[in-house]
């Protein structure tokens, strides 16, 4: 029954801009797939390795300025691609070697740190990023020569590196090490009692984390064809944090879900509502205070509760979800 | 006056600021272990506040002190409606006060538009003083001379009142201070709405200097953020040593590294949590 | 060669003397019980030598090999278990799979971010082998937030169990049980085979005793007494500790 839902879904996505009317929603897609890879990737440390962090930004915007300024150098894709990840990696590498350091709260505030230094270089260092005026870039790449100029064929070329992602993910959370990770977020102590190496497996979830960081900041670049310090403000990594969140972390669902509804709330509301910052806040406060696990786990308790009163009377329904709350 | 004297003159003065406006971070956050990322929006809204009052003909003190007020009733009902409900989750306090701070963000900008509003000098603080030879902006010097007298008064109130020893009590051992008997959800409403109002008036007296415009609140944050880490939480010597520190390191950096000015910033508290998480004087790790 | 000495072990927290030069040799397949009041520094003598705590002075021996520097990461390797005396689980994990991560821990297998977890079938029947032997086998698929507390007691012993531990510290694993469930983990408990052995923290002396071969005696961080049970439970010292000075 899961395997249809997913398979229907994907095959929705797959085929969106046949049947989404106007460019301007395709686009939406666009943004909303890079965006769901950029929080599955801060999921992998907020939601599996219980490291919340507040700078991702930083290595979105590592990957994004690198890929600019090489590109800009006058090389070819395939060179620019692969440098602006290693970059980014490298970069991950020393966030984590940093971060790492601080556990609970002093990790959050050191992500901070990291992601404002970066912020500043991209902000204040103009000769090396052109500061606030961002740098452009000619064009977008020609994978196997075919063009990514249209909203439909970059739609397409995201979806595949979407599914890249997903498929990358899947595969990470039911594996050995994606279950040691999950282990260090629940109980720290008991892993390193146990024999695993709990800093070990951080760093290298803050790699993973930082590779898919930095393939949506390239993606995102290529979408702009543009790339500027509010790529990587605070509030680009709150914006972040806030899809794997509201989509629930822990889940697969919950970011895409997550990015999906703030891009949404970004563009299209913005087209309707004039304060659409301040629906992004209160959007955040409702969320954390009435749905901490976040809206995927939230709505699935919700539809829990649903079936099992239509099925046997609003009686059941307090007896059969006491189990949930009896932690 | 030198560049240089002039550049500490003022990294005095953003100490000042910085001290009136940390302090109620520290404090917050030492006490009640909430990185009140809202602080930055009590700032602003204090100073957008201190323009509609003077505005209407209050003068600059009586504005001061009122915009402060209403930022510690805004920050009595954000404490008790919402930061209550979530009792020892850093991780949702950290979220919640970011989500408020977007939407004082916006209301701001709804209620006072988009442009820089000045606030005037007040008329007795304006002009130079002669001291020791050197001229002086009076205000600049008035700024760092509230900011010793707020520190001393803040100190008295730690060190010398009954209130003060429950507050400190509390940041050392917050469990043990149940225990003892101390109403601590009491003492947590009071202690916020103290360090709202600090940042509330210190987005006033900074006004003069600063003036008051959308993107404030986002300026100010880091910079209390850096002091806390820097001088330790819960720690007023902390908050008082890390706001000159800051101050100086912000003008400074600014004037002699103008494209690295960030990077000179948040390197030191990048340092210091790596190294030394209590940070200078705090008493607990971050 | 004991199985497990301390030598000389001492722990300060600021100026307190929590662990005070500690004495302690536990041979290859005996019984110890480690008795004493409230705040004696059991557990922590418990976590210094599973390296949560690093020493202040002093020396850990197991099997004539010095542990005291080997990171707390590696010592599980070496042949130590423990269970807590707060129920330290996953909670929001099978029971299977809580004891598929105690099984992992020692394996290669536990860096591959490539195989899926709960196909591999010759680790899903060990950890059904280990929870048969604590009895819970029966419940290997629940999850972990629906067992009853005595059951997740016998699942820390099964966590502890599954690593094939040479010596096993158990901290208070009685606590908080009904009688029944006492007599469950004891049974449980006394079957443990002699090629492992046993260290016990615990305060219900009623359970322990029937199980201790030898005790020692804590008191303010130091070994105040050791002997067999006979020797212990006669000594009039043990009531004064036990009752106040």
């Amino acid at each position: 029954m899961k395997r249809l839902a997913i398979v229907a879904a994907l095959a929705v996505l797959a085929t969106l801009p046949l049947w989404v009317r106007g460019t301007f929603y395709v686009n939406i897609a666009s943004q909303i797939l890079l965006y769901a890879i950029f929080a599955l990737g801060v999921n992998v440390l907020a939601g599996y390795a219980g490291l919340v962090s507040l700078g991702h930004a930083g290595l979105f915007g590592v990957a994004a300025y690198t890929g600019a300024k090489i590109l800009t150098g006058g090389y070819g894709h395939v060179v620019v691609d692969t440098a602006a990840l290693a970059v980014t990696v490298a970069a991950a590498a020393v966030f984590a070697m940093l971060a790492l350091r601080g556990t609970g709260l002093g990790f959050v505030m050191i992500t901070v740190a990291l992601g404002q230094i970066v912020w500043g270089v991209a902000y204040r260092w103009i000769s090396l990023t052109n500061g606030d005026n961002g740098i452009s870039i000619t064009g977008r790449p020609r994978p196997f020569g075919l063009s990514l100029a249209s909203p439909h064929s970059f739609y397409w070329a995201t979806f595949v590196v979407f599914l890249t992602a997903i498929l990358s993910m899947a595969v990470f959370v039911a594996s050995p090490f994606g279950a040691s990770v999950r282990g260090t977020r629940d109980q720290p102590r008991r892993m390193t009692a146990l024999g695993y190496h709990v800093w070990m497996i951080r760093f290298v979830a803050f790699l993973f984390s930082g590779w898919w960081s930095g393939v949506a900041g390239l993606l995102y670049l290529y979408y702009n064809e543009f790339v500027s310090p509010q790529a990587v403000a605070l509030t680009a990594s709150a914006e972040a944090l806030l899809m794997v969140i509201a989509g629930g972390t822990g889940t697969l669902l919950g970011p895409i879900v997550g990015a999906a509804l703030v891009v949404v709330i970004k563009n299209v509301a913005s087209a309707y509502i004039e304060r659409w910052n301040f629906v992004l806040g209160a959007v955040f406060v409702i969320i954390v205070v009435f749905m901490p696990d976040g809206l995927v786990p939230g709505v699935a308790r919700l539809a829990r509760r649903v079936s099992v009163v239509l099925r046997s009377g609003p009686r059941m329904a307090t007896t059969a979800t006491r189990d949930e709350t009896s932690r | 006056m030198s560049l240089w004297l002039l550049l500490a003159v003022n990294s005095i003065t953003l100490g000042g600021l910085l001290f009136l406006l940390s302090a109620g971070f520290s404090l917050i956050f030492g006490l009640m272990r909430i990185p009140n990322l809202t602080h930055g929006s009590f700032f602003m809204l204090g100073a957008y506040l201190s323009t509609s009052l003077i505005a209407r003909g209050l003068d600059f003190w009586t504005a001061a002190v009122l915009s402060g007020l209403g930022v510690a009733v805004f920050g009595g009902i954000v404490e008790r409606l919402i930061l209550r409900r979530l009792p020892g989750a850093e991780l949702a306090q950290v979220l919640v006060t970011l989500g408020l701070s977007f939407m004082v963000a916006d209301v701001c900008l709804m209620v006072w538009t988009g442009d820089p509003i000045r606030i005037d000098t007040p008329s007795a603080l304006r002009g130079t003083t002669s001291v020791l030879g050197l001229d002086f902006p009076r205000y600049r010097l008035a700024v760092s001379l509230v900011a010793v007298v707020f520190a001393a008064g803040l100190w008295a109130l730690l060190e010398r009142t009954r209130l003060g020893a429950m507050i400190r009590a509390g940041v050392d051992d917050p469990s043990m201070a149940r225990v003892v008997g101390i109403r601590v959800s009491r003492l947590f409403t009071i202690v916020f709405c103290l360090g709202a109002w600090l940042a509330g008036f210190a987005g006033v007296i900074g006004g003069p200097i600063l003036s008051v415009y959308p993107g404030l609140d986002a300026e100010m944050l880091p910079l209390a953020l850096v002091v806390v880490i820097l001088g330790g939480s819960g720690s007023l010597l902390g908050s008082f040593v890390g706001s000159f520190i800051v101050g100086f390191l912000y003008n400074f950096g600014q004037a002699m590294f103008p494209e690295l000015a960030y990077v000179v910033l948040f390197l030191p508290m990048l340092i210091v949590l790596v190294v030394r998480p209590r940070g200078l004087f705090g008493r607990q790790a971050a | 060669m004991s199985a497990l000495a301390v030598r000389g072990l001492e722990k300060h927290f600021g100026g307190l003397r929590v662990t005070a030069a500690v004495d302690l040799a536990v041979e290859a397949g005996e019984r110890r019980l480690i008795i004493g009041p409230n705040g004696a520094g059991k557990t922590t003598l418990f976590n210094l030598i599973t390296g949560e705590l690093r020493p202040d002075h002093g020396a850990i021996t197991l099997f004539g090999a010095d542990i005291t520097r080997v990171p707390a990461r590696r010592r599980a390797h070496l042949g130590i278990g423990r269970t807590y005396q707060i129920i330290t689980l996953f909670p929001r994990d099978t029971l299977s799979h809580n004891v598929m991560l105690s099984l992992l821990a020692l394996m290669p297998l536990r860096w591959s971010p490539f195989v899926r977890l709960d196909r591999q079938t010759a680790l899903v029947a060990a950890a059904r082998a280990v929870l048969t032997r604590v009895g819970l086998d029966h419940l290997a698929e629940r999850p972990l937030t629906q067992t009853s507390y005595g059951e997740r007691r016998r699942v820390e012993i099964a966590m502890a169990l599954a690593q094939n531990p040479r010596v096993l510290l158990l901290d208070e694993p009685f606590a908080g049980l009904s009688i029944e469930e006492r007599r469950d983990v004891l049974a449980l408990v006394t079957g443990i085979p002699r090629d492992v052995t046993i260290v016990m923290i615990e305060h219900d002396m009623d359970v322990a005793l029937d199980f201790a071969e030898r005790i020692s005696v804590l008191h303010f961080g130091e070994v105040v007494m050791e002997g067999t049970r006979t020797e212990v439970v006669a000594h009039p010292r043990t009531r004064e500790i036990y009752l106040g000075e």
